[in-house]
């Protein structure tokens, strides 16, 4: 299958370029450093007295779930960065004049882009999220509720921003397409905290500005869904009442059914976007 | 449609808005042939092959590509498998050796594995990028860029190679090879499309050229019907004043020193004009037919009044 051959290329070019190597480098250094933040975490004591072991984990848990918010930042920008001008660069540079003047359909061609980078966003998402939780648990012995979860919808938001930075670069400039995609993250974000407050104040027009954002890019509902993963109980509990709605690190409940399915839905019909307009552009 | 021609248009149009890039473009290639596609910049050359390609859609028209028509684009996403295209602006991954950029190539014709390296070390060998083929292709020169752009177009052996533009960067040395690279791909029986803007290139390999401006065909045929032999040139001495009324009855006279160009007169015709010339009393040192130039015509093509 000819997409394969694009999606190999996109692997290999990561690899070549050193980009697989840089993000591994800066990755393990920001473990190193929380892992080492984690390890003071026992050490603190209150009034002379050491916390209890709960206090720790809970503490933990909501250390992990800041460090898992930066990470899953650096993820977001990693895949916008790479996706962005995956296309357009490939255009303006007529590397893809070669590629597309043989057998292969235009589909293909974005398909295969689409699978190489969906593969470096599941395997660097996935592999630098267990060892991170790994050193938590192997510092502190924390484990968050739903490990495995947490690391799905991670790569979800991962494949979700990076699709969408597929669908601008098959008309937009590497530089535009990244900047819009990154800017359209931050509303996203955004908008999730306006919803909450919404919620929090019982106000249905502020609510409906933080669902319509989170339809239109589901990155923040997904971040959500992930931050619930990390939740302890206590938290959950603790957190309960409207006014934790606004906080972008909390989560009052798991991501409906309903929005996990939107999400494959959302990921198709922006593939099919992206796989349309790149037949109509003539490179 | 006629399977001894690789390539048939057919009133084949792009237009972008208001700006036409190809103007009806109607024309047949046959199989085998070294075809000049020559006009100047901004003619609708490079249009015309990206529509050929499947780059870019026509606006109108019809063209066929081994057969496959356009409009049918899964025939036509099969010929391109057997189809070699140089584009005149490109660049290949520049993290990859050249035999990798060859290796994926392969794979997007669809090559069987098998005869990967025999397919690639016959490109390398023939474009003579052999020595740096494990190089990184970031490191190459533009010469060796484009031997190896020209290397990839070869794989496959295809039926049809379109070359746009392929020495437009080059130096001569570099331009020399190319030409011979061309006599090569001719000689394995590939139908050679070369899009250029040097009359010395297509002058030199083609057997037919078209010429192109404003997006139309001007005039197509092989050189040797495009440079009509109409003319003559005369070195003499001791022409009397007079005879030049009489020498004016056989065509246009023109004096270049020692020498006189008769224009207009048929091949049939110059040995009664070198015997009017002696008979008027004057000495013969040589007589040469005049082909007209490739540039001449070319000039002369697109020099005429546009309406």
């Amino acid at each position: 299958m000819r997409a394969l051959v694009i999606g190999r290329l996109v692997i290999r070019e990561a690899g070549r370029r050193r980009l697989l190597l840089a993000l591994l480098i800066l990755t393990l250094i920001v473990m190193a450093l929380t892992g080492w933040g984690f390890s003071r975490i026992p050490t603190i004591t209150q009034r002379g007295v050491a916390l209890s072991e709960t206090q720790v984990k809970l503490i933990s848990s909501q250390f992990l779930i800041l460090t898992m918010f930066m990470f899953s930042f650096v993820l977001a920008m990693a895949a916008v960065f790479i996706a962005a001008p995956q296309i357009s660069g490939e255009v303006e540079s007529g590397t893809a004049l070669a590629i597309l003047s043989r057998p292969i359909s235009r589909t293909e061609y974005v398909l295969g882009k689409w699978i190489g980078l969906a593969a470096l966003v599941a395997v660097y998402a996935g592999g630098a999220a267990a060892i991170e939780l790994g050193i938590v648990n192997a510092v502190v012995g924390y484990v968050p509720p739903e490990p495995v979860q947490f690391i799905a919808f991670v790569i979800g938001e991962g494949l979700v921003i990076m699709t969408f930075a597929v669908l601008l670069s098959t008309r937009l400039s590497g530089m535009v397409g990244g900047v819009t995609a990154l800017v359209l993250f931050g509303i996203a974000w955004i908008g999730g905290i306006v919803g909450g407050i919404g919620v929090a104040f019982d106000n249905a027009g502020i609510t409906h500005v933080g669902t319509a954002t989170r339809l239109i890019l589901p990155t923040d509902g997904l971040w959500r869904g992930a931050v619930y993963a990390l939740e302890p109980q206590a938290v959950v509990a603790a957190g309960s009442g409207p006014a934790a709605a606004a906080n972008p690190f909390y989560a009052a409940g798991p991501a409906p059914l309903a929005f996990e399915l939107y999400v494959v839905g959302w990921l198709a019909v922006v593939f099919a976007l992206a796989a349309y307009s790149f037949h109509t552009r003539e490179p | 449609m006629d399977a001894t021609l690789a390539i048939r248009t057919e009133e084949l149009a792009k237009r972008y808005g208001r700006i036409t890039a190809l103007a009806g473009l109607t024309m047949s290639i046959p199989a085998g042939d070294v075809f000049g596609f020559l006009g100047p910049n901004g003619a609708g050359k490079t249009t015309a092959v990206k529509l050929l390609l499947g780059l870019a859609r026509p606006s109108s028209g019809e063209a066929w590509v081994l057969g496959a028509p356009l409009s049918d684009r899964a025939a036509h996403r099969r010929a391109r498998g057997r189809v070699g295209y140089l584009p005149e602006l490109f660049r290949y991954q520049h993290w990859l050796s050249a035999r990798e950029v060859m290796r994926v190539h392969c794979e997007l014709i669809g090559l069987d594995r098998a005869g990967w390296d025999a397919e690639i070390k016959d490109a390398l060998g023939i474009v003579g990028l052999a020595a740096r083929a494990d190089d990184r292709v970031g490191g190459y020169s533009k010469g060796m860029q484009q031997r190896l752009g020209l290397g990839v177009a070869l794989l496959g052996r295809p039926a049809l190679v379109l070359l746009d533009e392929p020495t437009s960067a080059l130096d001569p040395v570099g331009r020399h090879d190319v030409r011979d690279i061309i006599r090569a791909i001719k000689a394995r029986g590939t139908t050679v499309f070369l899009n250029s803007h040097l009359l010395t290139e297509v002058e030199q390999v083609c057997d037919r050229v078209a010429i192109v401006d404003a997006g139309r065909v001007v005039q197509v045929g092989t050189l040797d019907e495009l440079l009509v032999t109409d003319a003559v040139r005369i070195r003499a001495t001791g022409i009397e004043n007079g005879a030049h009324d009489a020498l004016r009855a056989f065509g246009e006279l023109r004096e270049e020193g020692e020498w006189i160009l008769v224009q207009g007169v048929a091949a049939e015709r110059v040995p009664d004009l070198v015997r009017a010339i002696v008979d008027r009393g004057a000495r013969v040192y040589a007589v040469e037919p005049r082909h007209e130039s490739l540039e001449d015509r070319f000039l002369s093509l697109l020099e005429k009044p546009k309406p």
